[in-house]
């Protein structure tokens, strides 16, 4: 009984988005002079023949996984209350210098990709970095130093395109950086597609798509199964409590950005591995930003994040038809806005849901609450604290309070 | 409560975006024309990012399509990309595979990628605005079925330039563009020249929005307004813009500062509303996108579209130039002409790069 309403309670923060959401855009059709559910049917049209099907799947996947680890990205700093604007600058840079990198060497292929991820991660983790320094040492918010860091990148790229990394000969339109050798490209999955039985499609499927799912399943373990998952968790919930506990608050922030900039590092891996294989003016921006939505829409859980990734995609594909059925694809921008506002809203209607029934069976709910505003983890992961928790969690915890608070004290003494 | 008048509040920006948007976006739809007898013209389009409603590039494309619809009968579809652009090969992909035929692509962002759209689609004709339907290798893109539409921008520029000069009481121009590309950089190197030609010694400002990468340039008329700015406040009396929607920034410093600016693209003193902003718009230089698209579906329905070669249109076919609404510089016309002649007759010849 008890898990059932709170599996009731973590889902009807979506649901009643969605629904809020369909109805606000179903109003906006009508006011356009367009029938609202002619509009549905054409979004869920994907084609006549099965090679259009699959090409209308394809399509939505190759744009919801680095969507999804734009949201991953976001969503790892969110569970600790730290606010990472900075993806977008992260993910750019981490991309230039990866393609730079990936275009200089030759290995054999498997390395060659391989080593084209670390760089990229690890340019992103250095960038994510910096903000974390920031903060730790000069007490700077993250959201400010992340968004400053944010044009700071885009600068240092745009330097860098133009200036020693440029690969494209004098007066092209498009700059692009040198091209990766096809030894460093990540192989597609149409292969795969083929073996399910489904036709063909027009693009190969990214194969990083691999990556992101091993990306999310890391993720999920990382947070829920380890000590690390835990004091980050804490930190979210209560960073006085966390402290008090032994939780070394500066390390965590260190950590946490790294892992959230490693993870921002591979958002433009797909594109730059499965299609473009090189970095350029008109590779695709605003991932970072977007990124944020979805962590939103997810709730900060990696399947939640899998969710609102596929959802965007969806809605993204959708406004080609859309616009073949004289209806214009701003339609599908308003339904991704409304989307996130009722996310907002439906979180915060849950949470007072929570607290009221928390407040009514007294001891027995979990204070999962959180803020709602941070999206500190409050989705059906969030429980796990009090119920599961104490057993693996506090003991580790409490083993290493004296050590880590006595190195976070040592550190106090040395800054002044 | 809170939650209700959120949400509210919400749905009517919302629903005002909205209706904003039909204004200019049922007339994009439908066919034109009607007649029955037409071969089938069915024509697609797919914009630069932004798409319909930018008072410029954009509707321009649309203006020359839909006049040539008008004329020669047919269908016409349009198609705006998303928000980062990232559905480019999408879009002409699926006007193609939708028997669209001809399919325009507005913007050389399509550059890079009309290439294999084109392969893949080798009974399709393409057109592409602003770039080349030769790759860099000198081969002919795709199944040699792209037709670059290109302007020689820097020559109507150059214009621009001696207007600015010549009308300048301050010996100071500026020029503010949008994303430092080199498109844009073409503008530039034409008004540079056009103004030391005129007046020779003059100092002439140049600022760019944003850096190549970040196209939020082309369309963040706030930034272009302090930019302008800038270069008013550094002495400047008047000012040259090639950048887009930012542009309305532009002529806002302008107004704020009693000084003068240049529009691009369209005839902005037409297609600006604000009377203030009006009044500063001296002249505009033209590009003639929609005479280029007309022409060009045109061709392609009389059936003499070669593909895998470049239309170039310049001072020569009046597919750039100034335009004279307004009476600002009636006066200088004379001058002007004469440097449009020395262009067409090569006796100047205008840098395309600073």
């Amino acid at each position: 009984m008890n898990l059932l309403r709170r599996l009731g309670l973590a889902l009807f923060a979506p649901v009643l988005a969605i629904v809020v959401a369909l109805l606000i855009s179903g109003v906006v059709i009508s006011l356009i002079g367009q029938n609202p559910f002619d509009a549905v049917r054409v979004m869920f049209d994907f084609g006549d023949t099965p090679g259009q099907q699959t090409q209308g799947i394809v399509v939505v996947l190759n744009r919801a996984v680095p969507l999804f680890l734009a949201g991953l990205a976001v969503s790892v700093a969110f569970r600790m209350g730290l606010f990472n604007i900075g993806v977008e600058g992260q993910y750019r840079l981490a991309t230039i210098m990866a393609a730079a990198v990936g275009a200089a060497v030759a290995l054999p292929g498997p390395l060659h990709v391989l080593l084209i991820i670390v760089v990229a991660m690890a340019v992103g983790a250095i960038w994510a970095g910096i903000v974390a320094v920031l903060k730790v040492t000069r007490g700077v918010s993250e959201v400010i130093s992340s968004i400053m860091l944010n044009f700071i990148a885009l600068g240092i790229a745009s330097f860098l395109l133009t200036g020693p990394l440029r690969g494209s000969p004098e007066g092209a339109q498009i700059i692009t950086t040198t091209p990766i050798p096809e030894s460093g490209w990540f192989p597609g999955l149409n292969g795969l597609l083929g073996a399910l039985g489904l036709a063909q499609p027009r693009t190969q499927l990214y194969g990083f798509l691999v990556v992101a799912v091993v990306a999310g399943i890391v993720v999920s373990v990382l947070i829920k199964r380890t000590r690390f998952g835990f004091d980050l968790r804490a930190s979210g919930l209560s960073p006085s409590a966390a402290t008090a506990s032994g939780v070394d608050a500066r390390g965590m922030v260190i950590k946490t950005m790294l892992i959230s900039g490693a993870i921002a590092g591979l958002i433009g891996l797909p594109d730059l591995l499965g299609d473009q294989h090189s970095y350029g003016t008109e590779f695709t921006a605003g991932l970072g930003f977007l990124g944020i939505a979805v962590a939103l829409l997810g709730r900060n859980s990696p399947l939640g994040i899998a969710f609102g990734a596929l959802l965007f995609g969806f809605l993204d594909r959708a406004a080609i038809p859309l616009q073949f059925a004289d209806i214009p694809a701003s339609v599908v921008t308003i339904i991704q806005g409304t989307i996130v506002l009722s996310v907002v809203v439906a979180n915060e209607v849950s949470r007072r849901l929570t607290r009221r029934s928390a407040e009514r069976g007294n001891a027995v709910a979990p204070p999962t609450a959180g803020d709602g505003s941070t999206g500190g983890g409050q989705g059906p992961d969030g429980g796990p604290p009090p119920d599961d928790g104490p057993g693996s969690g506090t003991g580790p915890g409490l083993r290493t309070a004296t050590g880590a608070g006595g190195r976070s004290d040592h550190r106090e003494g040395a800054g002044a | 409560m809170k939650a209700a008048a959120l949400l509210l509040a919400g749905g009517m920006a919302l629903s005002a975006c909205a209706s904003d948007e039909t204004s200019g976006g049922t007339a994009s739809s439908g066919s034109a024309g009607g007649s029955a007898s037409a071969a089938a013209l069915k024509v697609g389009l797919a914009y630069d990012t932004g798409g319909r409603g930018d008072n410029s590039f954009n509707d321009s494309a649309y203006l020359g399509m839909e006049n040539a619809v008008n004329e020669l009968g047919g269908e016409l579809r349009d198609l705006t990309p998303n928000e980062d652009a990232s559905n480019r090969p999408e879009l002409l992909s699926q006007l193609a595979e939708q028997g669209f035929n001809p399919v325009i692509a507005v913007g050389f962002a399509y550059g890079d990628i009309i290439g294999d759209v084109a392969s893949e689609f080798p009974d399709t004709t393409f057109a592409i605005v602003d770039s080349s339907g030769v790759g860099a290798d000198g081969q002919p893109l795709g199944a040699g079925n792209v037709t670059g539409l290109q302007f020689a921008a820097e020559q109507g520029s150059f214009l621009a330039g001696v207007a600015a000069a010549l009308k300048s009481t301050a010996n100071h121009v500026g020029f503010v563009g949008g994303v430092e590309t080199p498109l844009i950089q073409s503008f530039q190197a034409g008004f540079a020249a056009g103004a030391e030609a005129a007046k020779p010694g003059i100092t002439v400002d140049v600022k760019y929005i944003s850096p190549a990468g970040d196209f939020s340039g082309f369309a963040d008329p706030a930034r272009g307004q302090i930019v302008a700015q800038g270069i008013f406040d550094a002495g400047a009396d008047i000012v040259y813009h090639a950048a887009g929607a930012s542009g309305g920034g532009v002529f806002t410093a302008a107004a704020a500062s009693g000084k003068r600016a240049i529009g691009v693209d369209s005839d902005q003193y037409e297609t600006v509303d604000d009377p203030a902003q009006k009044a500063v718009i001296m002249t505009s230089m033209l590009k003639r996108v929609d005479n280029a698209v007309q022409g060009f579906i045109t061709d392609f329905s009389e059936g003499s579209v070669t593909g895998g070669s470049d239309i170039v249109n310049d001072l020569s076919t009046e597919g750039v130039g100034l335009s004279y609404t307004g009476g600002f510089i009636d006066d200088i016309k004379g001058q002007i002409d004469e440097y449009a002649t020395q262009i067409t007759s090569g006796a100047i010849t205008v840098p395309t790069a600073p």
